[in-house]
């Protein structure tokens, strides 16, 4: 099978495909789940059976619904946050590589000292302080996130800055969106898509990790991480209910991984054979 | 068989992972102390032939048949561990750029020595001291402590040498050279081809000497063999290529480069306006002084040529000129008026009237543009018409740089190093300049293609009254186009004057060097500068 001109592994396509299955279930979760986000219909952690596919969770809410649910909300939010960690940190590191000078120092600098703070202290602060809404949520990660995007992205523009079409485009009097978006932006997508993977699954991760922790997104929502606490009990008495929701976040993220590795293995062979030696 | 046929190739087959022919049926015989030239242009699969005398594909091709006969064994049978053996130690290979081919870690001298040693053909010690008679051989100052120097602290044309050096530390029966002067300044080419020739007949070896430059190979070769698109076109002794081809593609080949004595620019172009005009200018790189006090001025319809070696300071002038790079001190006129140095500064209208156009096209257009993009931006960009417009335009241009009209959807990888120069030139007419830089526009194309590049060059300045400043480092180039040349050295203009006058009665002792340094399309000719400068040493 080929995806974009190039042969897909095995890997990158079990990947694919279990993305593709959360994706579906993520979009039309009100219209598939077997029951309502909230409905108590068992009782505490009772077995898997015909009517209740992974059992029910610590208050006798079907676990399927419930994962489904918080799959729509964690992977909601965990794009969410890196679709706008992409825009502030693409825009400022390319405009700090384009335009060099202070703008660079000042945005450089500025990162240095966000990074030097470990981002989970950092996020555990904000969010203590704000309050953990989805909103500010989505904000704090995403700005502290985008440092590492602009990292990237001013590295990718360093190099494409001094290409001399970029020169000819100044030469000719191009403002700085012209060059940012025309002729910059398009040769440096290949690694930003696949930089967008890995982020997705940090942020993921970290999403659950926040819930996991009560800080993340607050209940009534279900999402992942919070139901890995809220059942972590049930290991005690030698039940399966928080493996499941820790199974789909280890699920999803492998299936990215698997595809990002897919598509970066093809940008860094374009000739696709070893030396003969 | 002859017996003395050292290296015996054939029906060589080398095939891409696509499946596409690179190199098809390809014989080729090599005696001892030979010297065998393989010309042609990029593409040709001179250098996949060269690689594949020892037996090695480059990444993504394989060869797919034929024998390779190094001193009786088809080392093309023989597995990895059997053809390191032979590599380095019976055949060794001279690469293009010694500045890459280096480890810049590691001094000359342990790079040098490091094959025999390898190989266990010499102790260390042994392998020192034939590496010192090398350096001697190969001319390099101070050769008992050449070898402890790393690569960064000589020059290309010593560490070409070096590498040289490296190639003959096993004394291997068979040399290939790969374009190995290609990178050199001309001045430095000369004296690395005079000691490549002596080493090659001290020590009796034979040799592949690859190349794209008929001069150069005319000065060394016994025989020359010319490729084409992976297949053999003709084989003969140089004499016989040079002055009876029998294939037409030769036939071209030889008068490309023998053009440049009879054609010359024609002065009915240029008009008494003068369009640019620079007096004492001085740049700096921090504190390092690039261009010291150059004047200059340029005609309408005129082409003035700036030559000069690497480093002496003509593609800096090229970016005063531009705006890019901002001098020190000194007065530029445009039409009469004057000019901002700062890019910043000059207006949309200055920006237009001056373009440029680029050494190598593969870099100064964008991968991700269709070529109507590139073309159609600066029309839409200086005069501000809408898309109908532009695309007439668009299409105006192409007929002009003579590029079929449905070129217009396609993206640069589609294109050759010579279509992509023609968009490049096309860009540069977009915007209607009145003068147009061009920094050594035919330097990175195949000798026929450059060939087009300029003619078209010449036709474009007649039709539009055009006014060209040449940046180049090649004489050939500036012989056919410019009227009016200045000869560079140190940031200095040496010489400026007609170019006739120039190449006829060359006066500064610089311009004579670089004159008598173009190899020229004789066999004899590097004989005849060496026997020269040994009586002018006696």
């Amino acid at each position: 099978m080929k995806l974009f001109g190039h042969k897909l592994t095995a890997s990158a396509a079990f990947g694919l495909a279990v993305i593709a299955i959360f994706i579906f279930v993520s979009l039309f979760t009100p219209w598939i789940a077997p029951y309502s986000e909230s409905a108590n219909v068992a009782g505490t952690w009772d077995e898997p059976s015909a009517k209740l596919l992974f059992g029910a969770d610590q208050i006798g809410r079907d676990m399927l619904t419930r994962i489904m649910y918080g799959s729509r909300m964690t992977i909601g939010v965990a794009l969410a946050i890196t679709t706008l960690s992409f825009i502030i940190g693409i825009l400022t590191g390319l405009v700090s590589a384009v335009v060099g000078g202070w703008v660079d120092v000042f945005f450089t600098r500025l990162v240095d000292v966000m990074l030097s703070i470990p981002s989970l202290i950092f996020a555990l602060i904000i969010l203590g302080v704000f309050g953990s809404s989805i909103p500010v949520l989505i904000m704090t990660i995403a700005v502290l996130d985008s440092t590492r995007v602009f990292r990237l992205s001013r590295a990718l523009g360093m190099n494409l800055t001094v290409m001399e079409y970029v020169e000819a485009a100044r030469l000719r009097g191009e403002g700085l969106w012209w060059v940012i978006t025309r002729e910059i932006l398009p040769n440096a997508w290949a690694p930003l898509v696949s930089e967008f993977g890995l982020r997705f699954c940090f942020n993921f991760l970290f999403i659950a990790g926040l819930s996991f922790l009560g800080l993340g997104i607050q209940p009534p929502y279900a999402d992942l991480g919070g139901m890995v606490r809220e059942n972590a009990a049930a290991i005690n008495f030698g039940m399966m209910a928080p493996i499941y929701p820790a199974t789909a976040i280890a699920l999803l993220t492998v299936s990215v991984n698997l595809v990002v590795d897919w598509m970066l293995s093809i940008d860094a062979r374009p000739s696709g054979a070893q030396a003969e030696l | 068989m002859d017996e003395n046929i050292i290296l015996s190739i054939k029906g060589l087959r080398l095939e891409s992972v696509a499946g596409n022919v690179i190199v098809d049926n390809v014989d080729l015989q090599l005696r001892k102390g030979e010297v065998l030239g393989l010309i042609g242009e990029s593409g040709a699969g001179k250098s996949t032939i060269g690689l594949s005398s020892m037996c090695y594909a480059r990444a993504g091709l394989h060869i797919a048949g034929g024998t390779i006969t190094l001193g009786g064994t088809n080392i093309a049978a023989l597995d990895a561990e059997g053809r390191r053996a032979v590599r380095g130690k019976r055949i060794a290979y001279i690469a293009q750029s010694a500045a890459a081919a280096f480890n810049p870690a590691h001094s000359l001298m342990d790079q040098v020595c490091e094959a025999p040693v390898l190989h266990k053909l010499m102790t260390r010690a042994e392998a020192e001291t034939w590496a010192c008679e090398l350096f001697v051989a190969l001319d390099l100052p101070d050769p008992l402590n050449f070898g402890a120097r790393h690569p960064h602290q000589v020059s290309g044309g010593q560490l070409q040498r070096a590498m040289a050096a490296m190639a003959m530390s096993c004394r291997p029966d068979v040399l290939v050279l790969d374009e190995p002067t290609t990178a050199l300044d001309v001045t430095t080419q000369i004296e690395v081809l005079i000691l490549l020739k002596s080493l090659i007949r001290q020590y009796q070896t034979a040799a592949l000497y690859i190349t794209h430059d008929l001069a150069v190979v005319a000065q060394v070769a016994d025989r020359i063999k010319v490729l084409r698109h992976g297949k053999e076109v003709e084989e003969g002794l140089t004499e016989q290529i040079l002055h009876r081809a029998s294939q037409d593609y030769t036939a071209r080949l030889v008068a490309v480069r023998g053009a440049a004595a009879s054609e010359r620019a024609v002065a009915s172009t240029v008009k008494p306006q003068t369009v640019l005009s620079i007096t004492d200018c001085h740049a700096y790189y921090g504190d390092f002084h690039v261009v010291r006090g150059v004047s200059l001025d340029v005609k309408r319809g005129e082409t003035v040529a700036v030559v000069g070696e690497s480093g002496s300071g003509k593609s800096t002038l090229a970016r005063i000129i531009t705006g890019l790079l901002t001098p020190r001190s000194g007065e530029i006129l445009f039409q009469g008026k004057a000019l901002p140095p700062a890019l910043g500064a000059r207006s949309k209208e200055l920006k237009r009237t001056i373009q440029l156009v680029y050494q190598i096209p593969d870099v100064a257009i964008n991968p991700r543009q269709s070529v109507q993009g590139i073309v159609g931006r600066p029309v839409e960009f200086y005069f501000g018409v809408g898309r109908a417009e532009v695309l007439a335009r668009a299409k105006e241009l192409m007929a002009l740089v003579e590029l079929p009209l449905e070129f217009l959807d396609r993206r640069p990888g589609q294109l050759s190093g010579g279509q992509k120069q023609r968009v490049c030139i096309a860009r540069a007419l977009a915007a209607k300049p009145d003068l147009i830089i061009l920094d050594e526009p035919t330097s990175a194309l195949d000798p026929l293609v450059a060939e087009e590049i300029l003619t078209l060059l010449r036709k474009l300045q007649r039709e539009l009254g055009l006014s060209y400043v040449l940046i180049t480092h090649d004489l050939d180039v500036v012989h056919r186009i410019a009227h009016r040349t200045a000869v560079m050295l140190q940031g200095q203009f040496v010489a400026f004057d007609e170019t006739d006058k120039i190449f006829d009665q060359p006066e500064h002792p610089y311009t004579q060097k670089l004159i008598t340094a173009v190899p020229e399309m004789r066999v004899d000719w590097l004989d005849e500068v060496m026997a020269k400068r040994q009586t002018a040493a006696a």
